[in-house]
């Protein structure tokens, strides 16, 4: 099995910390449970992010370590048992902070995949 | 640190963390069975989804622990899992360690102690002495040595000591003490405080005997005064002078020498009253002094030598007689400088360098079994993998129980090596030296040495199963089981046995050439027959004794002794042959009329005797007389001399008889009788030139009667003491017999004897296990295979080269090795122990026959089991 390194790399992490990002902007528009993470991030991306559901846990586990997230359990609406997730104060300045350097990330890939038609906001 | 409480919060963590996942799998379940399918394939479906949930599970874990120690920690308990389920594998590993680092740690313990330790004084690293001379004598006359103090400009100060015996008296049970008598400048050059009281100063000095003063070491301050500090200001009585006594040195301070602490410390201005010498205004030859003093702040020791030459060739222009070999070198005083230091670092090293090769062979030894347990374990391995842990992970467990078993090991080692090296530094080699020993007691230094070797080995020996997992793959191991590949070729498990079993055969040749040599040299010839012979000895001096009184009271003591029921004869020497002190004189031929160092004939060893001397000490008179009572002062000078004076300075016996030759001083002697060869200064010797003179022509106030007699040692002892007792009660002298005062003079061929004889054992032990373990593991691989053999009729022959060919194979091919190159390195032995000849047929059919053992013996068990081998019971089995 050569190659399960490189596989767990592509579930993942798009790039290191992406898969902590997209939670925290998921977690920001509402407060959700594991499960529904899952279902939120793959509709959001058109299931173009193929995430492994499981990978999201060792993610959600750094995220309440730091402290970005909160976690409570609870009983959801369609009355299961669940875990509820919620972004923190430092986690929202955390998430502005990543996608304001992941856009000027992503910006300067773009420079460099399409030099001509450079645009700057 | 908000770990500590993240510990205790950690179950409820992991607990809450595997019901959410329950929960998800469950939700995804339910989902799919509501889009119709059936609840099984539905769980199914979404265990899919989830991806392998206890890695998954295990990452999520890993965020919340201390990152890689915990993890580490939970592979240690899993190591000692294993090792609880094999304690035979274990015991072995650990034992073989402990063997292995338990020497590494002796040895550089004494290596440390002796000869990378510095001195215990203040900026030892700038402490050097001054040696002379093509034969680097330590030694320096004391007009020389005030010539180099006072005109030298590299040193920051030059002190000088040298040791003498002296009886000291405190009103009560005299007894004889070891000093260092020293310039008075000693101890603020080497920078010392006193403990108690005070020390001597150069302006205590006001020539001779002018500074009868004492400082007492702590150690015999404590054994002696018991601690009590009134002591200072007493007066004592030196050799019958009254010593006041000034002060304590500090505890740490033992003097220069590292192994031989004094009593006390003396002006050596009163060496006429401590030592009864009377050399200190002769120039050149009497050099007793060891100068040392720190260099100057940046001067190199470079420096330092061009400085002194510059004084060494002013000193042999003004006094060519006396000062002809001036070449100044430097050395560390702490054994003697070169004298003894050469040697000792040489044999030292070596023997570290054996201990190196231990611990190798006991990697290699410990590598091959940690192979085969890999091979054993491949398919817990591939089970591993294939449930998605990683191949770093795998190794980091198989590095885990090898380091944690090299520090058990290593641990167990050291706590074997410090007992050891307790007893050796509480150890007195030599018993009329009470003040030798040796300073080994291990510091930081050792143990840190010993954590570092522990881990190191370790790793190397968890490194060989390396290539062996990362090639495993768990597909081929699960579907096919073991891979029980019995290839032809070369693997690695077989070289590190061969190398393994080279470096045991070298130990072995090596350890059987010194015990073979030291055999050789008990039994050897010396010149005198030490058994049945006792031995009194005395310096005069110390009893008050000078001038005509000495030769005056010796007499009485030989006649004394003489007397006592059961005594053969009795004989009378200055320093018996083989004891540490010696006497050098030069002679020249009969013609020579310019007495100068280059004129020599030859240097001799200088004895005096009484006339019963040779029959007492059983050395053969070859031709020509003895001495009698009238060979005295008043009668010509006569010297009886040995065979190698008479090669030297005559050619020929029949030329010698009769012949003059000129000593020292001038003195025309005659030849009346010569001698056997004899060892006068090491076993290892060549023939030395020496000469006997009468001791009623060449006093000297030490005194030896060597007593020949058939009698229990003991109650001659006894019978001895009362004797010479009635002649002077205030007398200090020891007695012991001959053989155990020799004890001093073969310390160091016993040390390399017993070392060595140890290190043989232990290589003897390691290849025992390594050729058992090959074997062992060989026939438990192949017992299926053997078993088809004997069911198709395989005799118990084949069945036997079967399974230990290859074993035994390996183990000729090693021994070959091992023994070619043990050969070549015994002969850097031969420089210690005598007579240690590599080219010995006795030798070398013992190490054969020894590898032959061991190989015997290492195979029986594995033997047994493979013949034993029950076709049926194999085949019923799987």
């Amino acid at each position: 099995m050569p190659n399960e390194d490189m596989s767990e790399i592509a579930t993942r992490d798009l790039f290191p910390g992406a898969l902590e990002m997209m939670i925290l902007e998921s977690l920001r528009r509402q407060p959700a449970h594991g499960y529904a993470l899952v279902q939120h991030i793959q509709q959001r991306s058109n299931n173009l992010l193929q995430v492994e559901e499981g990978s999201l846990y060792p993610a959600l586990q750094r995220l309440l370590k730091a402290k970005l997230v909160k976690a409570e359990w609870g009983v959801s609406a369609t009355n299961r048992q669940v875990r509820t997730y919620q972004i923190t104060a430092s986690g929202l300045r955390k998430l502005e902070q990543q996608i304001s350097s992941f856009q000027r990330m992503f910006e300067g890939i773009a420079l460099v995949l399409n030099p001509g038609k450079a645009t700057t906001s | 640190m908000n770990w500590i409480p993240s510990i205790f919060r950690r179950r409820k963590l992991y607990g809450d963390l595997s019901e959410e996942i329950r929960l998800h799998i469950e939700e995804r379940a339910e989902q799919l069975m509501g889009e119709g399918m059936s609840p099984k394939e539905a769980e199914r479906q979404a265990r899919i989804a989830f991806g392998n949930r206890s890695l998954l599970e295990e990452r999520s874990r890993e965020v919340w622990q201390w990152p890689t120690l915990e993890s580490i920690w939970a592979d240690v308990r899993f190591a000692l899992r294993q090792l609880r389920r094999s304690p035979g594998f274990a015991i072995a590993a650990v034992l073989t360690l402990a063997l292995a680092i338990g020497a590494n740690a002796v040895v550089f313990a004494v290596l440390n102690g002796l000869i990378l330790n510095p001195q215990n004084v203040p900026q030892a690293n700038s402490l050097y002495a001054i040696e002379h001379g093509s034969e680097k004598t330590t030694g320096q006359s004391y007009p020389d040595y005030l010539d180099l103090r006072d005109h030298n400009r590299s040193f920051d100060g030059l002190a000088g000591f040298t040791l003498g015996k002296a009886g000291l008296d405190t009103g009560k049970d005299p007894s004889s003490v070891w000093a260092y008598e020293t310039t008075g400048n000693y101890f603020d050059v080497l920078g010392i405080q006193p403990f108690l009281g005070r020390f001597f100063h150069l302006a205590d000095e006001h020539g001779p005997n002018s500074a009868p003063y004492i400082v007492l070491s702590y150690a015999y301050w404590h054994s002696r005064f018991q601690d009590d500090r009134g002591v200072v200001g007493h007066v004592v009585q030196i050799n019958k002078h009254p010593f006041t006594i000034l002060g304590v040195a500090p505890p740490d301070f033992q003097g220069t020498l590292l192994f031989f602490s004094p009593d006390l410390w003396t002006p050596i201005v009163n060496r006429g009253q401590v030592d009864g010498m009377n050399d200190m205004n002769v120039r050149g030859k009497p050099s007793f002094l060891m100068v040392l003093g720190h260099l100057k702040a940046g001067v190199t020791p470079a420096q330092a030598v061009a400085d002194l030459n510059s004084i060494g060739s002013y000193l042999k222009k003004t006094y060519p007689k006396d000062d002809a070999n001036m070449a100044f070198t430097l050395a560390r005083p702490g054994l003697l400088g070169d004298f003894m230091g050469r040697p000792a670092q040489a044999f030292l090293t070596g023997l570290m360098f054996l201990a190196g090769l231990i611990l190798l062979a006991a990697c290699a030894n410990l590598g091959s079994l940690f192979a085969a347990r890999a091979a054993d374990r491949s398919k817990e391995v591939a089970l591993r993998l294939a449930l998605g842990s990683t191949r770093k992970r795998i190794l980091r467990q198989v590095f885990t129980e090898a380091v944690l078993i090299s520090l058990i090991g290593g641990a167990a080692g050291l706590f074997g090596s410090v007992t050891l090296l307790r007893e050796l530094s509480a150890w007195r080699p030599v018993p009329q030296f009470s003040s030798i020993h040796i300073p080994v007691n291990p510091d930081t230094t050792v143990y840190v040495v010993a954590l570092l070797l522990s881990l190191a080995s370790g790793f190397l020996f968890g490194a060989v199963p390396v290539r062996q997992v990362l090639r495993i793959n768990p597909y081929e191991v699960v579907k096919s089981g073991s891979n029980a590949r019995i290839g032809r070729r070369i693997t690695v498990r077989d070289l590190l046995l061969v190398v393994q079993i080279s470096i045991c055969a070298v130990l072995v040749t090596s350890s059987l050439v010194a015990v073979r040599g030291m055999a050789r040299s008990l039994n050897g010839d010396f010149g005198f027959e030490p058994r049945n012979r006792m031995l009194v000895n005395t310096v005069l001096q110390m009893g008050g004794y000078s001038g005509d009184r000495v030769p005056a009271m010796q007499r009485r003591m030989v006649d004394a002794v003489q007397a006592i029921p059961g005594v053969e004869s009795v004989g009378l020497v200055n320093y018996p042959p083989l004891s540490t002190a010696v006497e050098n004189g030069n002679v020249y031929y009969d013609r020579t009329t310019d007495l100068s160092q280059a004129n020599a004939a030859a240097t001799a060893i200088k004895y005096s005797i009484s006339p019963d001397y040779f029959h007492a000490a059983g050395t053969a008179l070859l031709s020509g007389r003895s001495f009698t009572w009238r060979d005295d002062k008043d009668a010509p000078r006569v010297a009886i001399v040995n065979q190698e004076f008479v090669r030297k300075v005559f050619g020929s016996v029949t030329s010698a008889l009769g012949a003059h030759f000129k000593s020292a001083d001038g003195t025309r002697v005659e030849v009346v009788g010569i001698a056997e060869n004899g060892k006068y200064l090491s076993l290892t010797e060549n023939p030395q030139p020496a000469m006997f003179l009468p001791f009623l022509q060449s006093p000297s106030n030490w005194t030896t009667l060597v007593v020949r007699s058939e009698r229990d040692p003991q109650q001659m002892a006894d019978a001895i003491r009362s004797a010479v007792r009635k002649l002077d009660a205030g007398l200090p002298f020891d007695i012991e017999t001959w053989n155990e005062e020799m004890g001093g003079s073969l310390f160091a061929p016993h040390v390399a004897t017993v070392s060595l004889g140890v290190l043989g054992v232990m290589g003897a032990m390691l290849s025992i296990t390594g050729i058992f373990g090959m074997a062992a593991y060989s026939v438990s691989k192949r017992l299926r295979e053997l078993g088809i053999r004997v069911a198709l009729g395989a005799q118990r022959r084949e069945v036997l080269q079967a399974a230990l060919g290859r074993p035994l194979k390996l183990l000729t091919f090693g021994s070959a090795v091992g023994l070619a190159l043990g050969l070549l390195a015994t002969r850097v032995l031969a420089y210690i122990v005598y007579q240690a000849t590599p080219r010995d047929p006795l030798v070398m059919a013992g190490v054969v026959l020894a590898m032959l053992l061991l190989g015997l013996l290492a195979t029986f068990i594995p033997a047994q089991r493979a013949l034993s081998v029950d076709p049926l019971v194999l085949l019923r089995d799987d």
